[in-house]
């Protein structure tokens, strides 16, 4: 469809499309508007790698792909490593890698692909530099295998390994801080973004092409399927968990931190507003949401103190 | 030609280095180590140009760099050794899978536990359904031929498949042996520079490899390997030519037979151990015995044909394995009888199972099995079907 010329120019991303209607996720579905976004941001000059993850199904069978984009299908915990060795091949045949006219490289990869039997990968490609980004789009659990607990899945969340029930066999770890992990390996770049925020993402995925080193973006991506959530909430919800503090918008570059709220200084909002849009919070008593409440608030305090000194 | 004294790792490097690879991402283990310290040298010397080196945190993402690089187009080499190629198994398969022909060295190690980092074939040898093909070598010029050809024929068009060149622990790998260089322009003849079927860098045409390929085209995309793997067989032959008419070492023979024209007992093997083997027949030959070799150099595609034709012709093959498949028998002996199975050849074969974990294989060795199979043959049946040759009492 042929956008008007007046409605284009206020449009605040880009209008082209590179992510082809026909992908097979399901409605509402967090992923894929992030897919949609980074390749708006990126167009087709770009290698995506993606490990065992919905997105390899919503990318769609052989001979099927809803990508505009070269795009390499790999093993769970190889992302970090195979990026690596594309970044490796293009450099050895005299690419241009990143920048305005580079290619990019990117791994896009789910919580449990990046936060359990990909970290190894992941920390081998910081570590060593690679020139390309690794996406890790969170959705709190291992839902194309049909939504089992990672350890990015919050304290108190319903999974099919962690059921609920008469004994109350939730989750009881909190959530692990990916983002943290990352930091402490000095990449040139790293950030959390929302697909409620999709300027905030865009911008963020723009900065990665031109920083020289690894990148690596923290993506809140709500599913509605694990998360027993409306379909038409996908939106609202990961707008709230940014406002609760639940998953606070930030970057990190140069050693410094930096907020990227909608309003920084503004208090965050109660989490149960978050928490009662969600089936996969109906277990918790009221005990373990102020236990899940005391904790996004002290992270959240632990954020604002690093971004007042490393600011 | 450049003669080199060199270990069978350095000769592993300097093929990897004359093949003008691209990308090469390695992880170390013994005794594996000396190959990719090597290329490393080339780099800091500034010898090698466009090549991008890798020092990945493991050997699973080494095989994992290795895919990613060899998909994006470039020439893709790693080398690894008993556990790391354990630990790579499940990305072989992705290798071979998505039809990337990257070339790898296995220097052959035993597996633990206990620990040991002797000779032992089991490693390369459980990685036999990978759709790899697998070249064992007899020493450190069959080293470096072997690298250099697997990457001929792994890119071959009709085979599009990874190559893995196997080596011993020690015997080969930390030997120095005279082997015999090409020169850098003889090479670039040879082998000019990978032309892949298709690369990641096609932005123009994108598309996707390795998506989910559902029960109506999955089994299609099996075939289409075993087509390969068949198709290779003809490729190695004449790649092996090739080689010998350019540079005086023929290969042509997937098993390369040794004084079996008119044998009556053959001894049949993989890797260093045939050299002993060899140096016996000749010793045998001298004193009035009819006894040949056959070096099986390509395990993976198996040379059914050639097997075949020999077994026609002798009355026993003494199969001997430095590996064990547990609950069976030796990987060599299993996979030749069955070959033989519905044909008119049928030969008596006996397995030894030698030199396991790294335990000398002598002359004298042989001549013993040579004396039981002679034993076996004259009564014309079997003492027993499997022997553990070394084994203390």
């Amino acid at each position: 469809m042929e956008i008007p010329a007046d409605v284009k120019k206020k449009l605040t991303i880009p209008a082209e499309e590179h992510f082809y209607a026909g992908h097979t996720a399901c409605q509402g579905c967090g992923a894929a508007l992030g897919l949609r976004y980074v390749l708006k941001a990126y167009g087709n000059k770009t290698i995506f790698t993606i490990p065992a993850c919905c997105s390899t199904i919503i990318a769609g069978p052989w001979p099927y792909s809803a990508f505009n984009a070269p795009l390499f299908h790999t093993a769970f915990e190889t992302t970090g490593a195979v990026i690596g060795g594309i970044e490796a091949a293009l450099k050895a045949k005299g690419y241009k890698v990143k920048g305005e006219d580079g290619v990019m490289v990117v791994g896009w990869a789910g919580d449990g692909g990046t936060a359990d039997i990909g970290l190894q990968a992941l920390s081998g490609f910081l570590e060593r530099g690679h020139d390309g980004l690794y996406i890790m789009y969170d959705n709190e659990a291992y839902m194309n295998t049909g939504i089992q607990r990672s350890s990015s899945t919050p304290y108190g969340a319903w999974t099919t390994n962690t059921p609920g029930g008469k004994k109350r066999f939730l989750e009881r770890k909190p959530k692990k801080k990916v983002i943290d992990i990352v930091i402490a390996h000095k990449p040139a770049y790293a950030a959390t973004a929302s697909v409620a925020y999709p300027e905030d993402f865009m911008r963020k995925l723009k900065k990665a092409k031109t920083i020289k080193g690894p990148s690596f973006i923290q993506l809140f991506a709500p599913c509605p399927t694990g998360w027993r959530s409306p379909t038409d909430k996908t939106i609202e919800l990961a707008r709230l968990a940014v406002q609760t503090a639940y998953f606070p918008l930030f970057e990190y570059e140069n050693g410094k931190y930096k907020l990227n709220m909608p309003s920084p200084k503004k208090e965050p909002k109660p989490l149960e507003e978050y928490l009662k849009l969600q089936g996969r919070f109906k277990y918790m008593t009221k005990e373990d949401m102020e236990i899940l409440q005391e904790w996004v608030l002290r992270e959240w305090e632990e954020l604002k103190k690093k971004a007042e000194i490393f600011g | 030609m450049p003669k080199k004294v060199i270990s069978g790792n350095y000769a592993a490097a300097y093929a990897a280095k004359h093949a003008r690879v691209e990308v090469v991402a390695a992880y170390p283990i013994t005794p594996q180590t000396s190959i990719i310290e090597k290329i490393a040298e080339f780099i800091a010397n500034g010898e090698v140009e466009n090549l991008e080196y890798v020092p990945v945190e493991s050997e699973h993402s080494a095989m994992a760099a290795c895919i990613g690089a060899s998909a994006a187009g470039a020439r893709t080499f790693t080398a690894t050794s008993a556990q790391g190629l354990a630990l790579m198994h499940e990305m072989l398969h992705w290798a071979a899978g998505a039809r990337l022909p990257v070339v790898m060295v296995d220097v052959n190690r035993a597996m633990a536990p206990p620990w040991s980092v002797w000779d032992d074939q089991t490693d390369s040898l459980a990685q036999r359904d990978t759709g790899w093909l697998q070249f064992y070598a007899e020493n450190n010029q069959e080293v470096y031929d072997g690298v250099l050809m697997a990457f001929k024929i792994g890119e071959h068009e009709k085979v599009n498949l990874p190559v893995m060149v196997i080596e011993s622990a020690f015997i080969l790998s930390h030997t120095y042996d005279i082997v015999d260089m090409l020169e850098q322009e003889e090479v670039d003849e040879f082998l000019p520079p990978r032309k892949p079927l298709y690369s990641l860098t096609d932005f123009d045409n994108p598309f996707s490899i390795g998506a989910l390929g559902t029960p109506a085209d999955y089994y299609e995309f099996r075939y289409k390997i075993a087509k390969a793997m068949e198709e290779a067989k003809k490729i190695i032959k004449e790649v092996g030519k090739e080689f010998g008419e350019k540079f005086g070492r023929d290969y042509s023979q997937m098993i390369e037979l040794y004084k079996t024209e008119d044998a009556d007992i053959v001894f049949m093997g993989m890797g260093s151990l045939m050299g002993t083997v060899k140096e016996a027949v000749d010793i045998f030959r001298s004193e009035g015995y009819k006894v040949g070799a056959a070096k099986v150099r390509w395990f993976r595609p198996f040379p059914r044909e050639e097997l075949y034709e020999l077994a026609k012709s002798v009355e026993g093959i003494a199969v001997l394995d430095r590996n064990f498949s547990f609950g069976q028998e030796g990987i060599l002996f299993n996979e030749a009888k069955g070959i033989l199975y519905n044909t008119d050849a049928n030969p008596i074969m006996k397995n030894y199972i030698v030199g396991l974990g790294g335990r000398d294989l002598t002359v004298n060795d042989v001549r013993k099995i040579a004396s039981n199979m002679k034993k076996i043959i004259e009564k014309g049946e079997l003492d027993k079907e499997i022997d553990w040759y070394h084994l203390k009492r």
